[in-house]
Parts: structure tokens; sequence; C-alpha cells
């Protein structure tokens, strides 16, 4: 795997002041993979996220497409990740299309009244991948909360990059948006990028994900397939529950059913 | 524009201003638009204009409506920066010092602001912060005037704080503009990054905008403009949080398309209030600081409550 690893992070520490909040994380990752990020609150998933994107100074060494993460400079990073941070904040009541158009910031494309016929065909299949088209003019503070979440991930999208980060894309979301937003990336994964999706869904997690993370307490406890790395035993040591699980339409079904 | 140059207490026709701007009108006329009038229109244009682009990219920078230079208390501490080098030194009014030490307490004091406030502040603690600051400038404007042995160079500089373009000669126009056009060109260089920071800090970092470099060139480019502004007018207030407010109905609520109106809008402010403040009839002219302050209170206080409406009441 380590052959076609688009991404590879080795013994990856961070420390915030004396706390270590994330310690000798090693993962390598290709291309074209869904891989959902678990772990119980405090596990350091968005801190593992933001250092993988190199948006806070870590310890160890991380590759991407070849390159050292600390010889890209800001805006080298900026074109190889996507990242769609938690509660996806937006400010100003800006026009949707406008939102959708700052993932071309880092190809240049700073002003959206002034798109390339590049950037703005990658604007309109973003907006197009993720429903939003009608939403263009409307502003963003007047979305409701799927709206503005689908115009997020349409922001990201539209970045084009190689690796997509999504940081709880889920939360806060009805079931039928959940699924919306996970079949996105999926189709995402399925056209050749490398998604990584922070989740507290462990059914999302093994229903759509190639690769299940699980990280507890900073360190990086199981990797694999979900059926195999979200096993019983772990879910029950990591997250104090136990679970049902079952196969569907060849997937696992995995519902946190009790305390352990 | 042309309106600024007729009015005054010797009335002028438009076309009698045009005929002086360019030679031709009695020797009087010529004196009064070209050495009186014409300095004081060309810094209200430049210095409401500086004000209003101040305003619009501290407002993006901090993803807030209710910022401004003066809340936060630049010109303040620009002022306190001139008053003391004028009471240590002596030195002229219209020396190259005045400016650059308005300049050095003006960036001090948005600098100290934001690091007080830290990364993510919230409205509350910036208004606390800058009320803080602004407060301090000043005590301790006071304190140096206090201190001065002239008890009518302390009068000079207190009318001088409350903000005024009467008087101002061409000296006063090139000693503010060559910092309150650097000041311009920084903010305006930035304007785009303003517009990814709708996203927040973490979004726009990760859409490769430097967030901590753009934040210094943000503070540079205010104390720059600002620091000039106040070096020759003294402090004028709240032109830099209406104007931004006056665009948004009309151009949107984007940083960066907001703020080439925002400076229009401030340069149209503050020659409306200067030419009100000669057609006010009064023993003495109204200082243009007080009339601006008089006008942009009640707006701001406006602003909190419909903002107060928008957060819900949480305004922390």
């Amino acid at each position: 795997m380590s052959e076609a690893a688009i991404l590879t992070a080795s013994s990856l520490s961070v420390s915030l002041g004396k706390r270590v909040v994330l310690s000798e994380v090693s993962l390598a990752l290709p291309r074209g993979c869904l891989a959902a990020l678990v772990g119980p609150n405090g596990a350091g998933k968005t801190t593992l996220l933001r250092a993988l994107a190199g948006l806070l100074p870590s310890e160890g060494t991380i590759e991407v497409c070849g390159d050292a993460l600390s010889s890209l400079t800001l805006r080298e990073r900026a074109r190889r990740f996507a990242y769609l941070p938690q509660g996806h904040q937006m400010h100003w009541p800006l026009p949707a299309r406008d939102i959708v158009a700052l993932g071309r910031y880092p190809h240049g494309a700073v002003d959206p009244a002034r798109l390339t016929g590049t950037d703005a065909a990658a604007v309109v299949r973003a907006m197009q991948a993720t429903d939003v088209t009608g939403l263009g003019d409307r502003p963003v503070t007047e979305l409701s909360g799927g709206e503005r979440g689908r115009v997020a991930l349409a922001r990201v999208l539209a970045v084009e990059a190689p690796i997509l980060l999504a940081d709880e894309p889920t939360a806060a979301l009805d079931p039928r948006y959940q699924i919306e937003v996970m079949t996105r990336l999926r189709t995402a994964a399925d056209t050749g990028t490398l998604v990584i999706v922070v989740t507290h869904d462990l059914g999302l997690a093994a229903r759509f994900a190639d690769i299940a993370l699980v990280l507890s307490e900073g360190r990086l406890v199981s990797q694999g397939p979900p059926a195999t790395a979200l096993s019983e035993t772990i879910i029950e040591n990591i997250f104090r529950v136990r679970t049902y699980r079952a196969d569907y339409q060849r997937e696992t079904v995995i519902v946190p059913w009790s305390e352990a | 524009m042309l309106a600024s140059l007729g009015i005054g207490p010797v009335k002028l026709s438009p076309v009698a201003v045009l005929d002086a701007l360019f030679g031709g009108g009695s020797e009087v006329q010529r004196i009064i638009v070209q050495d009186i009038r014409l300095p004081r229109a060309i810094l209200g244009l430049a210095i409401g204009a500086i004000l209003g682009l101040s305003g619009a990219a501290l407002q993006g920078l901090l993803r807030n409506p209710l910022a401004s230079p003066s809340l936060f208390g630049a010109p303040q501490a620009a002022a306190f920066g001139a008053v003391l080098v004028i009471a240590l030194g002596g030195i002229d009014v219209r020396s190259f010092a005045l400016p650059v030490a308005a300049i050095v307490a003006a960036f001090a004091s948005v600098f100290v602001l934001l690091a007080i406030a830290g990364r993510n502040a919230s409205l509350l603690i910036l208004i606390l912060a800058g009320l803080a600051i602004s407060s301090l400038a000043g005590a301790a404007t006071s304190l140096t005037m206090n201190l001065s042995r002239n008890p009518f160079a302390a009068l000079e500089i207190a009318f001088w704080l409350l903000g005024s373009l009467e008087d101002r000669s061409f000296r006063h126009v090139m000693l503010a503009l060559p910092f309150i056009i650097a000041g311009a060109a920084i903010l305006m260089s930035r304007r785009h990054a303003f517009r990814a920071l709708s996203l927040g800090e973490e979004s726009a970092q990760s859409l490769g905008v430097d967030v901590g470099r753009l934040r210094l060139w943000a503070i540079l480019g205010v104390a720059l403009g600002v620091g000039g502004a106040v070096a020759v007018a003294g402090a004028i207030g709240f032109i830099g949080l209406v104007a931004p407010h006056l665009m948004r109905p009309l151009i949107g609520y984007d940083p960066a398309r907001l703020m080439v109106p925002s400076a229009l809008a401030g340069a149209a402010l503050l020659l409306a209030a200067d030419i009100a403040v000669r057609l006010i009839p009064s023993t003495s002219d109204i200082k243009v600081g007080v009339l601006t302050a008089l006008i942009g209170v009640p707006f701001f206080l406006y602003l909190i409550v419909r903002e107060r409406r928008a957060l819900g009441g949480g305004i922390a």
C-alpha cells in the first residue's frame, strides 16, 4: 500500500504546551480511498487532521504526493489539501456561489467576480455535485443548516485537491443529509481523491469507508477495513459501548447498542 | 468637492471657484480657493477615504461589523503619540516627526489590542479592550497636557485633538498624503484575503492565506493611514465605522468589494461634515471631529441594538 500512498505520516506528534495531544501517529493512505477517522471526544481527531494539512506545527514527517510537507509553501499546501473545518463558519452574507469560488483561491483565482474558464468550470462542477446550483445567488447566512453544509462541501470540492480532509461534515445534519454528504465524499474518493473524514457515527464509517482509523488518547490504536479495525473488542475498549453488528447488502452494519 | 471649495465665510459660486482654481478671478478669490480651501478639501477627501478604508479592512479582518479604528483607540493613541512629540520636543507642528510618532503609537495600540483580545476574540472583548486602550491613550494625552509648561500650548493641543481641517496648508497635505497612500495601498493589496477570511481563520489558512501575516499587514496599513491622518487633522472618529455600513445595502457584504466604496463614502462623509461645520452658525468654527462623533455615536448605538437582535442577545 505504501507504494501507492499519496499521504504518509511517520511518527507524527503534536504537543500543546506540555500536553501531548498526538503521539507517534504513522499512517500511509493511497489515492481513491475514503478513510474514516473515529475516536472518542478529545482523542485528537481534529488535531491529526490539522497537523496533516500543515495547519498546526508538529513533529515527525509528513509526505504528500512525494514531497515533504515542510518543503511546500502555504499556497502549494492549499492546492494539495482541501480542508473543511468543523461547523463551517460563514461570517458575511455572501452569495453561495462566491463562497464556493473561494475554493479556487489557492489556484490564484482570488476574485470570484473574475474567474478564468478553468476556475469557473470547477465551481460549476462542485455546485452540481452537491446540488447547490440553484442556491448560487442566495446569501449563505440565510440558508438552512443542510443547505449551508452542502455549500461548504462544494467549496472544498471546488479546490479539486488530491486530498480532501473533512472534520465532522455530518454533524448536526438530518439522516438524509448525512447520507447525502457521505455519498458525495464516496464519489470524490471513487474519482481518485483521498478523503479523510472525521465522524462520530460508527455506522456511517462502517457503511462508507474503505479504511477506518481509530484514535484514542492521541494514539492510532487500530487501522484497516472497518469490519476488522472497528471490531467488537476495539469498540468496546475504546468507546466503552457494546455494538449490534450485522451484514446488509455486503456492507458491515455497526450500531452502538449499550454501555459496556 | 466644488462645494467644499465654494462654501465658507466668503461664498463663491461654482463658476467662480473653477475660475479661481485655474488662475482666473481676483487675487483674493485665488488665495481663498487655492491656498485655503483646496488643501482643506484634499485633506478632507484623503482622510475620509483612509478612515472609510480602514474601517472596511478592520471589519473584514475581524469579521465583525462593529470594528472600526476609533473604537479600537487607534486615533486616540496616534493623537497621544503626536502630542507627546510636541510636548517633549516643542517641535514644529508641521515636522515629519509628528506623523511618524502618530503612526508608531497607532500601530502599537492596534497591535496591543489584537494581542490582548487573542485570535478568536469576541466582540465584547474587542470593545472592552478598545475602550481600555482609548481611555489610556486619552489619559496619557491629558497627562502630557497637564505637564506642559505653556498653558496656551495645552489649549492649542486640546483644540487640535478635537479634530479639524481648518487652516491646513499644502504643507499638511504633503505631510499626511504619503502615509495615507501607503496605508491605503497596503490595505487594498490584501482585500481578497479579507474575503477568504469570511470562512474563518482556519479555512482561510487552509486556502493559502497566511493569517498571522495578514493581521500584521492590516494593522500596519491602518496605523499608517490613521496615524498620518491624525497627525494633521487630529482625532476624527466614526467615519471608519459608518462608511462601510452605508455601502453594504448598495454593494453587498463582500469585504473585498466593499473597500473602495467605503473609502469613497468616507471621503464624502468627511467632506460633507467639514462643509457642515462651516455652515452651522456659531461664534467659533465647530470642530469637524466633534460633529462626526455627534453623528457617529448614535449610529453606533443603533448598530449595537441591531446586532444585539441579530445575535440573539449574546454579544459575548
